[in-house]
């Protein structure tokens, strides 16, 4: 930098000051203004580095901003920090807040419009539990990215994280049902008690008459839906008693709390075919339903009932030869002013098809006829051969009817219009009107009983009777115990003739003993004739020979001649 | 003739190490000793001679300016990031005092903003005046100028305050999960920012003051 150059050397002393020694400076840059201008480009440098890292700035509107902080919550996907919230204000109606979040410069994909966008917050639900880990860290919001590459800076925050992220292995399919039931997003679906798939959405028909239901099953397990796929509401406990006894059928304690979706394939030969997204299906309320063959078109009928139908509710069954073909949906009452009565108009949807193979043979048959072979025509063809509709005791303590469709001996001929609209079926009384009416016949009869007279005979009869009883009593009676104190008398003879000592008994023992001898001697006589049957004529030997000792037992006393043949 | 005469105007000149007094050569500007281009040495002990500091008001100027530059970063740019258990917080100066104001220690927070917002800018300002007043070679308050130059210099030290905080907080509070102090690129720049200003009040040079047309006298 300096160079010893003296040009002129200090004289030393004398009272003269000293001249100071001149050098040369070689470089007179004054370096020192690089300082600032390092100050600058490192400042520089960090603006550049702060507006090239700065990503989108988007606005997100949320119902509530619960736990979201501005400057502090981050923005992630899969758990990865793609941008902070920097703001939040009310909206100018103050109905919802607006989140400004700065994305960062990676994730300016994440500003397309088919992203969604929620608030991740502890969530304690019937299904389970999620979240947790923001009850320390706090809220995030949470980011899901679709397809879509159009840019977009204001979205809609979603109130409930979105039960499937995009890009998901699986299919999602469309249900329909009545109602939604217990159901909600998130609840589960299950494929023989595996869950398989959630509730993405739901959302009202646009006619208003039913409930669409979007589940989501996840991959492998969407090939198990197929074309044929029967879905029911699993929410619930499904008790039933059959004869095997007691049965209650769940799918798992949480579907009982909180709901949820089963999927089978029918049993049986079916349509295995894996189907295909967004297929639509109906939503059943329980297997049993589910599981049945399709109904087919349902029919409308109307029935007039002239006898009270107490008991008739709406949802009984309409029964065919004891097969549910179908529901009462209605039941009303008519005023009739010709016969001024109230007939009861019970309405019906009934399912033909639900009669199977006799429904394919009946219309296969009409169309062999040659006749038209939709229901009106086959219906009036049964009621010709004595078709009825019958209102009939199916519970005998709740007193629960049915109807019954069911052909009738004898019953008399009605006209039947397969034309009309709605058709109607001619109806019979049913068996408990019927025996209400046998009844009524038997009181009549009973009523004719001249009750009057006859009690005013049997009055008579009564006094009469009356009389003679109190002549039996003053009369007979005395005479009957003289008669029985006679007959005691001779009991009493009776008895003491017969006693043990009496004369008689003596008479008779002494008796007996005689004819006891008698008989003796003639068994000896008998004996000596068989053996000498000539003694007859020429009377008794005399004994040969002392050893013969036999007739020595024979007593002497009874002559021979005395005897006789036994 | 003043009744103070100046150095220059006798045509002398002092070394600042060894004391040695030698008489200007008169006429050559190099050798005028006025701090621009001096070319001259003791010649006694070889220190360069210089009447005043070497470029001193470049140097002075290019170094606040630096500062100044660096003190937007400073400010702008998180000093200090705060994690507890469930919170992550990361602060700059103001948000800083803010947050202490705001949390019940007024006194803190106003140590915290003198030592880390008034004492820089006091001395951008007070540098700047004295820089322009001498340039100007204004007669004006002497004095005070000269005593707000050695108030600059007495607390330029001070301005560290925040530094040291964030220094000892993150070596101190290091409980990994519940609590944890680290500290962030503004850190950086606010200390920067105080050693610019300490090396441009160093660089000024306070015999300016006093240079220029004598009107008090």
């Amino acid at each position: 930098m300096t160079d010893d150059n003296p040009i002129e050397p200090a004289p030393p002393g004398n009272g003269e000051l000293p001249r100071p020694v001149v050098r040369r400076r070689r470089v007179n840059a004054s370096l020192i203004w690089l300082v600032p201008a390092l100050a600058a480009l490192v400042g520089l440098s960090l603006v550049i580095n702060n507006w090239l890292q700065a990503g989108p700035q988007i606005t997100i509107s949320f119902q509530s901003a619960e736990g979201l902080d501005a400057g502090k919550t981050p923005v992630k996907y899969k758990n990865v920090v793609i941008g902070r919230v920097n703001k939040i204000r009310l909206s100018s109606d103050r109905s919802h807040v607006l989140v400004s979040v700065a994305l960062e410069k990676s994730a300016a994909g994440f500003a397309t419009r088919d992203t969604r966008f929620w608030v991740v917050r502890p969530r304690i639900g019937l299904g389970g539990v999620s979240g947790i880990d923001t009850l320390l860290s706090g809220a995030f919001i949470g980011a899901d990215v679709g397809d879509s590459t159009e840019p977009e800076d204001e979205f809609k925050g979603l109130e409930l994280p979105p039960a499937v992220n995009h890009g998901a292995p699986g299919r999602s399919f469309i249900l329909h049902s009545d109602d939604l039931g217990s159901l909600d997003i998130g609840s589960p679906v299950y494929y023989r008690r595996i869950q398989v798939g959630r509730v993405a959405s739901y959302e009202l028909d646009k006619d208003g008459k039913g409930v669409s239901l979007h589940i989501f099953v996840d991959g492998p397990n969407d090939k198990f839906v197929t074309r044929s796929s029967r879905f029911w509401n699993a929410s619930g406990v499904d008790v039933s008693l059959g004869a095997n006894g007691l049965k209650v059928n769940t799918q798992s304690l949480a579907t009982v709390l909180a709901g949820g979706v089963v999927f089978q394939d029918p049993p049986g030969p079916h349509d295995s075919t894996p189907a295909a997204e967004d297929a639509s299906y109906k939503l059943f309320n329980d297997q049993a339903t589910a599981m049945a063959p399709p109904d087919g078109e349902p029919h409308y009928i109307r029935m007039r009932f002239e006898q009270s139908v107490r008991g008739l509710a709406v949802d009984a069954p309409v029964e065919f030869l004891g097969i549910n073909i179908g529901k009462v949906v209605s039941v009303r009452l008519d005023y009739d002013e010709r016969t001024q009565r109230f007939p009861v108009l019970v309405g019906a949807v009934i399912y033909p098809q639900r009669l199977g193979a006799a429904y394919d043979k009946l219309e296969a048959l009409a169309r062999a006829h040659g006749e038209n072979a939709d229901l009106p025509q086959l219906m009036g063809r049964l009621v010709e051969h004595g078709l009825r509709a019958q209102a009939r005791t199916g519970n005998l303590l709740t007193g629960q009817l049915y109807v019954a469709l069911d052909f009738i001996p004898k019953t008399p001929k009605v006209a039947f219009d397969p034309a009309a609209k709605p058709l109607t079926v001619p109806t019979v009384p049913g068996s408990f009107d019927k025996l209400q009416e046998q009844m009524a016949g038997i009181v009549d009869k009973l009523a004719k009983v001249p009750f009057d007279s006859i009690g005013q005979n049997l009055d008579r009869s009564l006094a009469g009777l009356d009389r003679t009883l109190k002549q039996v009593n003053g009369q007979t009676l005395p005479a009957v115990r003289d008669t029985l104190h006679g007959v005691r008398q001779t009991m009493g003879t009776a008895n003491e003739a017969l006693a043990g000592d009496s004369p008689l008994q003596q008479n008779l023992g002494a008796t007996l003993e005689q004819l006891q001898r008698m008989a003796r001697s003639l068994r000896v006589l008998t004996d000596y004739l068989g053996g000498h049957p000539e003694a007859l004529i020429r009377g008794r030997r005399p004994d040969a020979k002392p050893a013969d000792a036999t007739p020595v037992t024979a007593p002497a006393a009874v002559p021979p001649a005395q005897g006789s043949k036994p | 003739m003043n009744a103070m005469p100046r150095a220059v105007e006798l045509g002398l000149i002092a070394c600042t190490v060894c004391g040695q007094v030698c008489r200007t050569v008169p006429g050559d500007p190099q050798l005028d000793g006025d701090g621009v281009g001096d070319a001259m040495a003791c010649p006694r002990c070889g220190s360069t001679l210089r009447r005043r500091k070497t470029d001193s008001y470049a140097r002075t100027w290019a170094l606040l300016i630096a500062a100044f530059i660096l003190y937007i970063p400073a400010n702008v740019l998180p000093i200090m990031r705060t994690a507890s258990l469930n919170d992550v917080d990361d602060n700059t100066i103001i948000s800083g005092v803010v947050e202490l104001w705001v949390k019940g220690s007024p006194d803190l927070a106003i140590i915290v903003f003198t030592a880390s917002i008034v004492v820089p800018m006091l001395k951008f300002l007070a540098l700047g005046t004295l820089l322009v007043s001498s340039r100007r070679g204004s007669g004006w308050a002497r004095v005070q100028r000269a005593k707000l130059y050695r108030l600059v210099e007495l607390i330029g030290y001070w301005s560290m305050l925040d530094v040291f905080v964030v220094a000892l907080l993150t070596a101190l509070v290091r409980f990994s999960v519940l609590s944890l102090v680290e500290p962030l690129p503004g850190v950086i720049f606010f200390g920067l920012t105080v050693v610019l200003t300490m090396l441009a009040s160093m660089s000024f040079d306070p015999r300016l003051i006093w240079d220029g047309k004598d009107t008090d006298d």
